[in-house]
């Protein structure tokens, strides 16, 4: 090939340089382009992601006045986003109480009222009707997964079929929250594990580290409509969560720490839930875990779940 | 002097049974007006040293059903009457298990899949403004689940103890009062089988998605 050949490939719009030239600059220019793309989500996030919240911290170290201006800032957010008018609090553990679940296996019918019930309570994504709960329908006679589906659409209940709703199972032992590398996920005194949406990385560690599927990851920002958004929100419960976080159940911590039973429990047109207090004797989950056959799943990981399964 | 010593052992033990959730106990039983159990307030009948804890209420009949006629009066309401305005009139039939058959000219489109009872198993023959129990004792609607419990007692006990039936309202009823349904709210007496439901509510998980339904 000829000198006049080797210019006539060169780059048309740099004119006389060298292919070397022409070869460093167009890497510069790339590498300007890919630099652009690689932090685009940035530039996306400015005006969103305000020096408070870039700056603000754990939500153990946050003192009262903190949360006050979190929980405003929160607050002014869901109203700009969403329009809605929410109102953001965070209820503490009662003193003396552990919270404990059973499901009635017996009765349940895989309606999947109480999914429904979830998925408007903890103000979750219209678009993929997320919710903390799945119910698998199970072939009788095992607690494998691998055999269970979780999309029928068919009339229940169905003869040979019996119906597992799993949700979080707020582990005495929790496997999720040992692998946290940030500390963002934490067991509370009422047994409650729960996340702090503003401090999670979303590295999805807790979601692999759960037996359960229990954990699900917020890919997109959830959409609502204002007249749906459930305005009563806890910070560590139902909050609207960014995208990109990692949620799950937290026993409807905004409403049972007032007393108050779960949406789910409460939405449950068979009654299978039983929802209360571990340590009072009294309770009805104390009475389930005295008179029926109570299993857990998965007993042999160790994990030891306070949501139990019991059949009539 | 002594009259006043007694009874006040006997009016703290009484508080201390409806502290205890015996207050459901008694509501089976209909031992106690239906208006106790309706008023969401707080219950004083507590010893001192408890919190006291707000009531547990029932849904219940309010007494006897009425009968839709095939009239309407100047206002375009259906014109019901009650159970007796023709029943007094007739003998019962205590072979009857059906509404299927001639003279039937009311109770249309009942369907009764109730085992192998008799109308008159649990309506009372002697006043069908009222129900019976297997003894033959009356009791009134409203104390209706009196006359499930008679076959159904693991249900029932379940039910007393807060295992069956869910509820809605309050976990803690010191922070508040819990509702809960009856039997018949959930389960027809004339055919009391649970009814089949049809599923309305999919969650859209990412890893189902090629194969869910409808793709």
């Amino acid at each position: 090939m000829s000198d006049s050949d080797k210019r006539t490939i060169s780059l048309p719009v740099l004119g006389e340089v060298s292919r070397r030239t022409a070869l460093k600059a167009g890497g510069a220019t790339l590498g300007l382009a890919a630099f652009a793309a690689a932090v685009s989500p940035l530039a996306g996030l400015r005006g969103r992601l305000s020096a408070q919240e870039l700056m603000q911290r754990h939500y153990k170290e946050l003192s009262a006045d903190d949360k006050a201006r979190i929980f405003e800032r929160l607050e002014n957010e869901a109203k700009e986003r969403y329009g809605a008018d929410v109102k953001i609090k965070d209820p503490k553990a009662i003193p003396g109480v552990r919270y404990g679940y059973a499901i009635n296996l017996s009765v349940c019918n895989g309606n999947g009222a109480c999914m429904e019930a979830c998925h408007r309570e903890n103000n979750h994504d219209r678009s993929t009707n997320q919710s903390y709960i799945r119910v698998f329908e199970m072939p009788i006679g095992t607690t494998d997964f691998k055999h269970g589906d979780s999309t029928y659409t068919h009339d229940v209940p169905r003869e040979g079929k019996y119906y597992l709703p799993v949700q979080c199972f707020q582990c005495e032992n929790p496997p999720c929250v040992d692998v946290c590398p940030v500390e963002a996920t934490w067991q509370e005194d009422d047994g409650i594990v729960v996340v702090d949406y503003n401090w999670c990385i979303g590295c999805r560690y807790c979601q692999a580290a759960c037996p359960y599927h229990a954990r699900r990851f917020n890919w997109k920002e959830p959409q609502i409509p204002a007249e749906e958004v459930n305005p009563d929100q806890g910070y560590l419960s139902n909050r609207i969560r960014p995208a990109g976080v990692v949620e799950k159940c937290h026993f409807c911590l905004h409403r049972t720490r007032e007393g108050r039973q779960p949406a789910c429990l409460e939405a449950c047109p068979t009654g299978a839930r039983i929802f209360g207090n571990l340590l009072d004797p009294e309770s009805e989950i104390r009475t389930v875990l005295r008179t029926k056959r109570v299993f857990v799943l998965k007993e042999e990981l160790g994990a030891r779940p306070t949501l139990f399964y019991f059949f009539d | 002097m002594m009259r006043g010593r007694v009874l006040i052992p006997i009016v703290v033990f009484a508080a201390l049974l409806m502290s205890i959730g015996l207050v459901r106990i008694m509501t089976i039983a209909g031992a106690s007006p239906r208006s106790e159990f309706l008023a969401a307030t707080m219950s004083t009948e507590t010893v001192p040293d408890e919190t006291p804890q707000w009531l547990v209420e029932i849904s219940l009949p309010d007494g006897p059903p009425r009968v839709v006629t095939d009239r309407v009066d100047s206002l375009g309401r259906a014109v019901t009457v009650s159970c007796a305005s023709c029943h007094s009139n007739f003998d019962a039939n205590s072979a009857r298990r059906s509404a299927d058959e001639p003279p039937m000219s009311f109770h249309q489109g009942l369907t009764f899949q109730h085992g192998n009872l008799s109308c008159v198993t649990c309506h009372n023959p002697d006043d069908y403004n009222a129900l019976r129990l297997a003894d033959g004792t009356r009791i009134e609607y409203r104390q209706v689940m009196k006359s499930c419990a008679q076959c159904h007692a693991p249900q029932a006990r379940d039910y007393e103890r807060g295992l069956h039936g869910g509820m809605t309202g309050f976990w803690d009823r010191t922070k508040g009062p819990q509702k809960r349904k009856s039997c018949i709210d959930c389960h027809d007496p004339h055919a009391p089988k649970f009814p089949s439901m049809t599923p309305t509510f999919k969650p859209i998980d990412r890893f189902l998605e090629p194969t869910r339904p409808g793709d």
